[in-house]
């Protein structure tokens, strides 16, 4: 039992640093780790991931506020779509075949993970030809951060907002069907679609994703899905390495960021593509 | 234009100050629901490992974890916790109304408010479907 417990706060340790520092829930790691090395039934992997989730979201954001790497307003915003794409995709779940999902959405993180590698050989983090977008303008979307790789104030902003304000239906949509994939989607809307620098999409994702997760997380808790024995040692690893993980991710120059985040994204993209192709 | 930005820092210092003090409701929050997690952790541990309910059980209706909370049983104070853990996003959403209020931000006052009500909904929905 004590082992069982360590192994948790261990996993959870690992799966907050890494999801703290790329802006994703940590379902990737956590969901292998609880069905194929401790032979957890799916059911409650998803109901401990759900926690790990909130868990992670929670942890880098008390630490993230006070230095104001992730831009609020983009989160709320982009919350609506997230959230409404999560409602829809429960009341399609049996109407919606997932398979196209899973192809659709695999081959967006596919190409996310593309585009995310011209970007790393192009070797420009901030756009600075990007226009000022009136719908940004009008919506304050546009922010700045004091990087503390580079020592300096990042101004940037925000284009194309319609299209990443779509993307995110799409991904509320996919991860409320699919349970998958909630924070990949969230930063490649951000990063790729809107041209918003790495770490504030990252920062950005981990906030929303937590308020995403909350919603259904209250089902799992009260069906019996969220095991307190494998759920709580698990948060707690995960609240520490979530702390640890943003206060890492703002040291680390956006480029190393995105070379871990790079095979993340086109693994998470193909094990997707797999899916749909074999019929979800 | 001095004028104007004379106005801006003043709206900007405001502004750093709300923000402290959510970062710090925030931290509370966390802080809290970790306390509580590991406090019925402990008490799992000392009870050698017996959650207090049958194996493979933990309560999971709110009558049931609190009576189980009361009489000290390591599940149920582990669910509270796991529960106070789920609230905290929604308690950033609630903050942040507040704070796009001080800052006289009607339209994001709107937006955020608008997050909260689709939160409410999907609550809803969840529980019913």
């Amino acid at each position: 039992m004590i082992q069982t417990m360590l192994i948790m706060m261990a996993v959870g340790l690992f799966a907050g640093i890494a999801g703290a520092i790329l802006g994703l829930g940590g379902g990737i790691i956590i969901t292998p780790v609880l069905t194929l090395m401790m032979g957890l039934d799916i059911k409650y992997a998803i109901g401990a991931s759900i926690i790990a989730v909130i868990a992670t979201s929670s942890g880098s954001t008390i630490a993230y506020l006070r230095d104001e790497v992730l831009n609020l307003r983009v989160a709320m915003f982009l919350e609506i779509a997230t959230t409404i794409g999560g409602i829809s995709g429960a009341l399609l779940t049996g109407i919606l075949n997932p398979k196209y999902l899973y192809l659709l959405f695999g081959a967006l993180l596919v190409f996310s993970g593309w585009n995310m590698w011209r970007k790393l050989r192009r070797g420009q983090e901030v756009m600075t030809n990007v226009k000022p977008d009136r719908i940004a303008t009008k919506l304050k979307l546009n922010g700045s951060y004091f990087d503390k790789s580079e020592f300096k104030r990042v101004d940037y902003q925000v284009e194309d907002v319609p299209q990443g304000f779509l993307v995110m239906l799409g991904a509320g949509l996919a991860s409320g069907m699919l349970g998958i994939g909630s924070g990949a989607f969230k930063v490649t809307a951000m990063d790729t679609f809107m041209k918003m620098p790495l770490k504030p999409s990252s920062a950005t994702s981990n906030l929303m994703m937590g308020v995403t997760a909350a919603a259904s997380a209250t089902v799992y808790f009260f069906n019996g899905s969220i095991l307190p024995n494998i759920a709580v040692p698990l948060a707690l690893g995960i609240l520490v390495g979530a702390v640890i993980g943003s206060r890492v991710m703002q040291v680390l120059p956006a480029r190393v960021i995105r070379m871990i985040f790079i095979p993340v994204i086109l693994f998470i993209g193909l094990q997707m593509l797999y899916k749909g192709i074999i019929g979800g | 234009m001095d004028d104007q930005s004379h106005q801006n820092s003043a709206t900007e210092n405001e502004m750093e100050h709300i923000e402290i003090i959510i970062g710090r409701i925030l931290q509370i929050g966390v802080i809290i629901a970790a306390i509580v997690m590991l406090f019925g952790l402990i008490l799992l541990l000392i009870n050698g490992g017996n959650g207090g309910y049958p194996v493979g059980h933990q309560p999971t209706t709110i009558s049931s974890i609190l009576s189980g909370t009361v009489a000290l049983k390591p599940y149920a104070v582990m669910m509270v916790g796991m529960f106070c853990l789920i609230m905290t996003p929604v308690l950033r959403v609630v903050v942040s109304i507040y704070a796009f209020y001080k800052e006289h931000d009607t339209l994001y006052v709107w937006i955020t408010s608008i997050v909260l009500v689709i939160l409410c909904i999907s609550f809803v929905i969840g529980h019913t479907v």
